[in-house]
């Protein structure tokens, strides 16, 4: 998908837009209701937004070297699936929930060996992964859904830090999103996937293991989903093949409104975490308005194109300035 | 026939309006309701919405309709959690997963929400009271029997069903098979249960495809609107028709035409505008504190008359109405 | 839209090997699709008789008649997700025409069922061409907003048969000499895009903006021109099969086509057509979506285990992507060490 000569985004520039763009929908949402600003609500919203904003982390990864993956709803659901199964033949939960995030593993494995061995795109190997995951999530569990997770279990989805309207799965998620922010934006590791998604070429030729990163990158992509499978699976206590269908396309779309570009090179964390939040609290407060659900999705699909159309707009008009400026004596040209 | 409904109708009408006279006093005004169906975009919940508007709409309260647009459980948790912000009295809800909603309804009924299922339940504990359009011991029966009856009871049947997580399907379908081991259904054989996924096409090409795999079969059971009538259509441009039976639950309209040209003969439903009509007010005499949602206590329903609560706070519309060649333009729904 | 091939490419090499390498992609897939059916039949004879070929041509020819357009913009190294949401508020607003006026000619539905793709298209156009929004994410916004205008415009309602005019729906279960005339009117669209690809200059600039698209501006392509038509030819497909869904199913409500977009992709690239641009042909996308319909229906004909049926399903499309490179990619080394020579 290449369109040449695109203008450069200041980083800082977008994150602090999105980021102001969150502020206002938090005024804008607190204007519409007065029960948008109460700590039950708030942490309502974070907590529904946690399995998107997990896999979000490591989609960033994945976009920012120049690739996709499709495939993660259906590793959670598949994963979803096999913690159900695993719990319904009675093996002992830790280690189930070990046999789940390995069977993630694997499956982001057999996506990046495809990507990196086979050099297939990644686009066409995760379309292709998305119909064989969700179809094994059903092989798996059929028609079934197990559903008698212990409390202390399904607490750990559900609960809230005693004494804090926080719910424990974003403690998780705050966690892993620092930990995905130092080593994007100050490792080596992290460096080298600019130089990747930048220009894989170039990054060969200096060095780089452009292949056993990739294959890196898939893993965690499929880990990371496993491990939002099985928060999923608590936080509903519901083990089902069907689980978080369609889920592939909410993170994409907050991975691009976040600011990463999908010919890779160029991201943050903060603007994907802001962008996801930047989505949750819309639909929240629409919600509460009583908006009704088509406008919420016309919301969401609008803000995704002018993500992206706005700065490009901005850039233009900023440019053809200049060279009015430049160019005063000549006057207009066709 | 005709006759008979209308002296009926009439009888209940003048029993119901009594009833109303006598328990309206007690019910509040004002008391707001919330409809969360599994998908707002569905049309058999868009009728069911219209049948508790009106309802809500007799008994003075302020009702909306919200929900997601696919049919997933986690949309509709976010559904709940909202309306419980907004402060609502009444949750009346078509759940997509039988566990998945249970620890949020229970959230909303410890701050004082009353919850209400309808057309699909949630787990016991996680409601006050499920309306349910008929119990699935009859629903799964009645089909099995239609069926029975069009084929001689005899051959290869199978059932085309919606997705494979759908609760009330499943639900029927374990009933069904039950009821096929029984002696008078020996030569009844269930040979394949495919999924359409509630979606038209899928349904339509899995009908096809199961002609072809199954070349004996006699007869279909399709529990779900969207199935009964995307097999109709395959059937009815096909050689199978009037050669395949095929029954199931599907709204008059949607089947009239096959079963004019033949294509089917007979199928079931209950009414669900009245499903909505009887969830709003079990929701309104919840709120009212009429009643609790324990085994025996009485409500009145409006026109549906007086209504008890049976084991596990369950409470039947009524029995299906079978449709036919005879009487299904006398029905608009 | 006159005058004949002058690819104004730099970077491809020749057309005759190109056209060589196409054929012997081609021929692998025929190959497979034919030891499927084969096979299958061996089975279950009745997987070939002309009932079950008639409705197996049927459910592929929507499915391969978006795949057309979906091959445009592929071949330009552009995506559009949106056609799922554009077939869906195509077939829809289509059905209430025929609602609000039933005596309406069934020629104008189609006028109006291309007519609102196109403009659909063209949104996605404007947004990829001059807005310079990357495809993929500009078609993943239009297919949100589609959807939820569809959403909006349907309210919970539905279009059922008994809305549409019997001849509109005697359209869709005609045939002509045992040819559905839905199938045939795919074959023609699909034979005219490919004449249009093959031998037009307007068709040959397709593949040179997709394999590199600096190149091709320099040979005096207007790109922009080309990526807009690109994408309204895209949604007009869409629309019209969009009235085609209508005619065939006769029910549509607001879900209609949800989820589409991937199985076209999916066609699209086991047919050969590269999403990184510049290669893949009609006929190829069409033969790709004709073997994910015989596998589909084969695995239902095999009696397949209805929880299996999916992930049989994947592990074969993974699998014709796979083959299908490798073979192609080795094709390509001999060929180039044949030349070398």
């Amino acid at each position: 998908m290449s369109v040449p000569n695109r203008p450069r985004r200041s980083l800082l520039g977008w994150e602090s837009t999105i980021l102001a763009l969150v502020v206002v929908a938090l005024l804008m949402g607190s204007a519409l209701h007065d029960a948008f600003l109460t700590g039950p609500n708030l942490s309502n919203l974070t907590s529904n937004l946690v399995e998107i904003a997990l896999i979000a982390l490591t989609m960033t990864l994945v976009v920012i070297a120049a690739e996709i993956d499709l495939s993660v709803a259906s590793i959670v659901g598949m994963c979803s699936a096999l913690l159900g199964v695993l719990w319904a033949a009675q093996v002992p939960m830790p280690l189930a929930i070990l046999a789940t995030l390995t069977l993630g593993a694997l499956a982001g494995f057999l996506n990046g060996w495809l990507v990196t061995r086979l050099g297939l795109p990644s686009l066409a190997v995760t379309i292709g992964t998305l119909a064989l995951y969700r179809g094994l999530a059903y092989a798996l569990l059929g028609d079934r859904a197990v559903a008698d997770f212990p409390p202390f279990w399904t607490n750990l989805g559900f609960g809230l830090v005693p004494g804090t309207q926080i719910p424990i799965p974003a403690v998780a998620f705050v966690l892993l999103a620092i930990i995905t922010a130092v080593v994007l934006h100050a490792t080596p590791f992290g460096r080298s996937l600019y130089a990747i998604g930048a220009n894989e070429v170039a990054a060969r030729f200096a060095g780089l293991r452009v292949e056993r990163t990739k294959l890196l990158l898939f893993i965690l992509s499929g880990l990371m989903s496993a491990f939002a499978a099985v928060i999923y699976t608590f936080r509903f206590s519901s083990a089902r093949a069907d689980n978080a269908a369609g889920l592939e396309l909410a993170v994409i779309a907050a991975v691009l409104l976040g600011g990463v570009s999908i010919f890779g090179g160029r991201g943050s964390v903060i603007g994907v975490i802001a962008a996801v939040f930047l989505i949750g609290i819309i639909q929240n407060a629409l919600t509460l308005a009583d908006v009704p659900n088509e406008i919420l999705t016309i919301v969401t699909g609008l803000l995704l194109i002018l993500s992206v159309l706005g700065p490009n707009l901005a850039a233009r008009f900023k440019t053809a300035r200049q060279q009015r400026l430049n160019t005063q004596p000549q006057g207009g040209t066709l | 026939m005709k006759h008979r409904t209308v002296l009926l109708a009439a009888l209940t009408l003048t029993l119901g309006a009594a009833a109303v006279a006598t328990a309206q006093g007690t019910l509040k005004k004002g008391i707001t309701i919330a409809f969360l169906p599994k998908q707002v975009n569905n049309p058999y919940f868009t009728t069911a919405w219209k049948g508790g508007q009106a309802a809500i709409k007799e008994i003075a309260g302020v009702g909306k309709q919200v929900g997601p647009s696919d049919a997933g459980a986690s949309s509709q948790v976010s559904y709940i959690n909202t309306l419980l912000a907004q402060r609502q009295n009444a949750i009346v809800v078509s759940a997509s997963d039988t566990n998945a909603l249970v620890p949020y309804l229970k959230r909303a009924m410890q701050q004082g929400v009353k919850v209400v299922t309808y057309d699909s339940d949630v787990a016991v504990g996680g409601r006050h009271v499920f309306v349910s359009q008929a119990s699935a011991d009859t629903i799964a029966r009645d089909q099995v029997k239609i069926l029975a009856k069009q084929i001689g009871s005899k051959g290869e049947i199978a059932i085309l069903s919606a997705t494979p997580n759908a609760t009330n399907q499943n639900a029927w379908i374990k009933v069904m098979q039950e009821e096929l081991q029984k002696p008078q259904y020996k030569d009844m054989k269930l040979v394949k249960i495919a999924y359409g996924n509630d979606d038209d096409q899928k349904s339509f090409t899995e009908m096809q495809g199961m002609m072809q795999a199954y070349p004996n079969l006699k007869g279909v059971i399709s529990p779900t609107t969207v199935g009964i009538s995307a097999a109709a259509r395959y059937l009815s441009g096909s050689p199978y028709k009037g050669k395949v039976a095929l029954t199931g639950l599907g709204t008059p309209n949607q089947m009239r035409a096959f079963v004019k040209n033949g294509t089917v003969q007979g199928f079931a439903l209950w009414n669900p505008e009245e499903l909505g009509y009887l969830a709003s007010y079990a929701a309104a005499a919840l709120v009212s504190g009429q009643i609790t949602g324990k085994e025996g206590e009485k409500f009145s329903a409006g026109k549906l008359g007086q209504r008890t609560i049976g084991k596990d706070g369950v409470v039947i519309l009524g029995p299906l109405t079978v449709f036919d060649k005879a009487n299904i333009d006398k029905f608009n729904f | 839209m006159t005058g004949l091939s002058t690819p104004g490419t730099a970077s491809t090499p020749p057309p005759n090997l190109l056209s060589r390498l196409f054929r012997a992609r081609e021929a692998s897939l025929i190959l497979i699709l034919l030891a499927l059916v084969a096979m299958t039949t061996a089975i279950n004879p009745r997987f070939l008789t002309p009932q079950s070929m008639r409705d197996l041509a049927l459910n592929v020819a929507i499915i391969g008649l978006v795949v057309v357009g979906q091959t445009l913009v592929l071949l330009m190294k552009h995506v559009d997700l949106s056609v799922s949401s554009t077939l869906g508020l195509t077939a829809f607003l289509t059905g209430s025409l025929f609602v609000a006026n039933p005596s309406m000619p069934i020629g104008l539905a189609f006028v109006a069922g291309v007519g609102i793709g196109a403009l659909l298209g063209a949104v996605n156009g404007l947004l990829v061409a001059y807005g310079k929004v990357p495809a993929l994410v500009a078609t993943l916004g239009t297919l949100y907003v589609f959807r939820g205008v569809d959403y909006a415009v349907v309210q919970g309602g539905q279009i059922t048969a008994s809305n549409l005019p019997a001849a509109f729906s005697s359209f869709a279960s005609s045939s002509v000499l045992g040819v559905p005339s839905l199938v045939l009117l795919v074959l023609v669209v699909m034979a005219l895009f490919s004449i249009y690809l093959r031998s037009y200059r307007a068709g040959r600039e397709y593949y040179a903006v997709g394999s590199n698209v600096e190149a091709a501006s320099l040979a005096g392509i207007n790109v922009s021109r080309r990526v807009m038509t690109g994408f309204i030819l895209s949604g007009a497909i869409a629309g019209l099969a969009g009235v085609l869904y209508l005619a065939r199913y006769g029910t549509v409500d607001a879900a209609a086509g949800t989820g589409l977009e991937l199985q076209v992709i999916a066609a699209a690239v086991v047919g050969g057509v590269a999403i990184t641009g510049g290669v893949g042909t009609i006929a190829g996308a069409g033969i790709g979506a004709l073997l994910l319909g015989v596998i589909g229906s084969a695995l239902v004909a095999l009696r397949a285990p209805a929880f299996w049926q999916q992930a049989i399903q994947g592990a074969l499309l993974l699998l014709a992507i796979s083959i299908d490179i490798v073979v192609a990619r080795r094709a390509a080394r001999v060929m180039q060490e044949r030349s070398h020579r």
